[in-house]
């Protein structure tokens, strides 16, 4: 009791200075704000991390300081200021409040439609929850179950303390530190993100991070995470969560490196639903995303899946380099723009091994005043005998102030691939809206329908609950987009 | 059950209904026939909500409501059917998926309550006999693909499988062969009752040799001009329609 008397008051207090802006001593585990070598001194201190740690990020560093913000990308924006950010903040709490009653009207109606249940609404929007056992013990058995089998998955930091031969060998494999600006600077600054080591033969008994995802709400701006799959083994691997995100920060630009070895397959399945701007372009998070893939053995396989609805700036291009003979790359994505939303995203399939084969379906949606564009690389190297590519690239438009783009780009080295690429561009019908009232049906869910339908061939590849709760999300981010 | 008096009507500012009067009985078929543009599927669409067409004068009522009044999605949950002329696709969804809503919608609306999974396919099953259709729907997307014929067959059982107190059949039979032309009409007899009326807007007659009307109704220039028994349809196919615009010429 006396306890829960004090977290009270300490929770008044704190908040009351948040509220009049006082910087104090809880918020002292905070880096000065701006990028300098001392920062990145500071920020790898914090960690305690090795000193092979702390070099490496020093050496994406002085390669992020030579590099330019890329331009090339269909967006427009204005560029952050580096200076201006703060690097390292210990996780900040969210404020704790005493009941669903007060979390932000809209926020819940939008989580109660999408199906959240009330205890995962309770724990995404930082509601006091006494200990429910069964949750507890669910996370602990599922724990469990993964350290029998071999299975890592932990964060990032813990990794680098727990597990260096591993994060050592694989950091940067993929996405080397100064592949492009925002990786640079990510791999000079990240905080924090997840690691996960399949080992040998092991196929991954659940989805990971399905249950995770409530304690990983709060991840931060300068994400990383990878995932190794050893060889033969396999793992579904999900990231975010289908609930509105309102983040303070501005920038979020991840690195997501994906190792899969002889026989082995990834399957890693995203819904991003960051805070997109208000309904006049205001606000909204940047994300600069770098997420690539190395099939780095015979008939290895790895198959991206994306929801992308949130954002203001979206900026990302999960890619597949198929090096071993016989592997697989996948991409299929879903990406909505509304309002004033500004989408550049695709893939890159890089083939260098015989008889490898890529996928590629991407269906955009765009409405409101959004611009939404599709960017691809297929590339087949010269030793590339026999591969295949399929790309298609389907254009939803809602309303007349929007635009649809698509950039393909395909380049072919070995005479025998065979690579097809197939684009549509249609517009959702009047026609098709008002057949479905006449059915009996609402206008919302008309547009549910269709938009869902348009986008089944994606939203057949995630895991099922995730589904479920995705193709509601597709609904609600389109809201009032016609008519 | 359907009270239409001196309805006009407009698209894009062009007057289509210029005072057009209907009276329709529960259990009663009629026949709207008439030359291209006279105002046909205006009527079809206004009486089904389409926002396009603005209604400028006039009343309709159903049931003793004002239908004008209604959203297009309420007016489908009362009991209003249209069969469109022409049935779009939506790709992806699946015929069936889209039934289940549409059906389990207008239930609702009624207080009837969801139709259980097992009772909803024997509903199915049932109803898509009646039009042939059995067998072909569970994984196709709706209309996407289907044939001419395939598209009207799967309105008919649409309508089966909702069960209207009214429908509109928007010239049903366009670019029907006589087999599909056949089994449509049987559909729609199959579903005849004291309770349910049918209001079928055609060209030709020969949909009228298998769906024999109550009364028909011909209309030009945005009203009906002519009404008469089931003989009226013959005469028109006999003679055209030049004889009814002297006639009104005339009278005019």
């Amino acid at each position: 009791m006396a306890q829960k008397e004090e977290d009270k008051i300490l929770r008044e207090v704190t908040d009351k200075e948040y509220a009049f802006g006082f910087t104090s001593n809880i918020e002292s585990d905070r880096v000065p704000k701006g990028l300098n070598e001392d920062i990145i001194r500071m920020i790898s201190a914090k960690k305690n991390e090795p000193e092979w740690m702390l070099e490496w990020r020093m050496d994406a560093y002085h390669q992020w300081l030579k590099m330019t913000e890329p331009e090339w990308a269909h967006v427009h924006y204005e560029k952050p200021d580096f200076q201006e950010i703060t690097y390292y903040a210990a996780p900040k709490k969210k404020p704790q409040l005493d009941s669903l009653d007060d979390v932000d009207p809209e926020m819940r109606k939008t989580m109660d439609r999408l199906g959240i249940s009330i205890e995962e609404q309770k724990k995404l929007s930082g509601v006091a929850v006494d200990f429910v056992m069964d949750s507890v013990s669910v996370a602990t058995s599922f724990k469990k179950k993964l350290a029998e089998l071999g299975i890592i998955f932990c964060s990032f930091s813990e990794a680098v303390q727990e597990h260096p031969e591993l994060v050592k060998k694989y950091i940067g494999s993929v996405v080397p530190k100064g592949d492009n600006f925002y990786a640079a600077l990510n791999s000079a600054v990240f905080t924090d993100g997840s690691f996960c080591y399949i080992p040998k033969g092991v196929k991954c008994p659940m989805e990971l991070s399905t249950y995770f995802r409530i304690n990983e709400a709060g991840t931060g701006q300068f994400e990383r995470t990878l995932v190794v799959a050893d060889e033969d083994s396999y793992v579904s691997y999900l990231e975010g969560c289908t609930a509105p995100s309102r983040d303070e920060n501005q920038l979020h630009a991840a690195v997501v490196e994906l190792v899969s070895l002889e026989g082995a397959e990834i399957k890693y399945s995203t819904v991003q639903n960051w805070f997109p701007g208000n309904s006049e372009g205001k606000g909204g998070v940047f994300n600069f995303v770098t997420k690539r893939g190395l099939c780095d053995g015979f008939r290895s396989k790895i198959s991206w899946t994306q929801v992308e609805t949130g954002s203001a700036v979206t900026w990302k291009y999960p890619s597949c380099i198929l090096k071993g003979d016989e592997s697989v790359g996948e991409f299929y994505s879903v990406a909505v723009t509304n309002n004033f939303q500004q989408a550049d995203t695709g893939t890159k399939m890089i083939h260098i091994g015989k008889n490898t084969k890529s996928t590629i379906i991407s269906k955009g949606i765009s409405a409101g005043k959004s611009q939404n564009s599709y960017r691809g690389l297929v590339k087949i190297n010269k030793g590339a005998e026999n591969s295949r590519n399929f790309s298609q690239c389907d254009s939803l438009l809602m309303g007349d102030r929007c635009g649809a783009h698509t950039f393909p780009y395909i380049e072919v080295g070995n005479p025998s691939a065979k690579v097809e690429h197939e684009a549509t561009t249609s517009k959702i019908g009047e026609d098709q809206i008002f057949y479905c009232l006449q059915r009996g049906l609402d206008e919302e869910k008309a547009i549910s329908l269709i938009v869902n339908g348009y986008a089944k061939e994606v939203l057949n590849q995630l895991p099922m609950e995730f589904a479920v709760e995705a193709q509601k999300l597709l609904a609600i981010s389109l809201e009032g987009s016609v008519g | 059950m359907l009270e239409i008096n001196n309805l006009h009507a407009s698209i894009e500012g062009n007057q289509i209904l210029k005072g057009l009067g209907l009276s329709v009985k529960p259990g009663e078929i009629h026949a709207i026939m008439g030359p291209n543009g006279s105002g046909k599927s205006t009527l079809a669409s206004v009486l089904a909500g389409r926002e396009e067409f603005e209604v400028s004068e006039g009343e309709v009522s159903f049931q003793g409501e004002d239908l004008l009044d209604m959203s297009p999605e309420d007016r489908a949950r009362a009991g209003i059917f249209l069969a469109f002329q022409y049935p779009v696709e939506i790709p992806g969804v699946s015929n069936i998926n889209f039934l289940k809503a549409a059906v389990n919608e207008v239930r609702e609306h009624n207080g009837k309550g969801k139709l259980s999974a097992g009772d909803f396919l024997k509903m199915v099953k049932e109803k898509s006999a009646l039009v042939q259709l059995d067998g072909q729907l569970a994984n196709r997307s709706l209309n996407e693909g289907f044939s001419g014929g395939e598209k009207k067959r799967n309105e008919i059982f649409q309508m089966a499988m909702l069960e209207p107190t009214l429908a509109i059949l928007d010239e049903t039979d366009s670019g029907l062969d006589i087999d599909a032309l056949r089994i449509v009409a049987e559909g729609v007899n199959s579903m005849k009752s004291a309770d349910r009326s049918f209001v079928i807007i055609t060209h030709y007659q020969r949909l009228l040799n298998y769906i024999v009307p109550d009364f028909v109704h011909v209309l030009h220039n945005g009203k009906i001009v002519k009404t008469g028994g089931k003989e009226l349809a013959h005469e028109l196919e006999e003679k055209g329609y030049d004889w009814i615009k002297d006639e009104e010429n005339v009278e005019a």
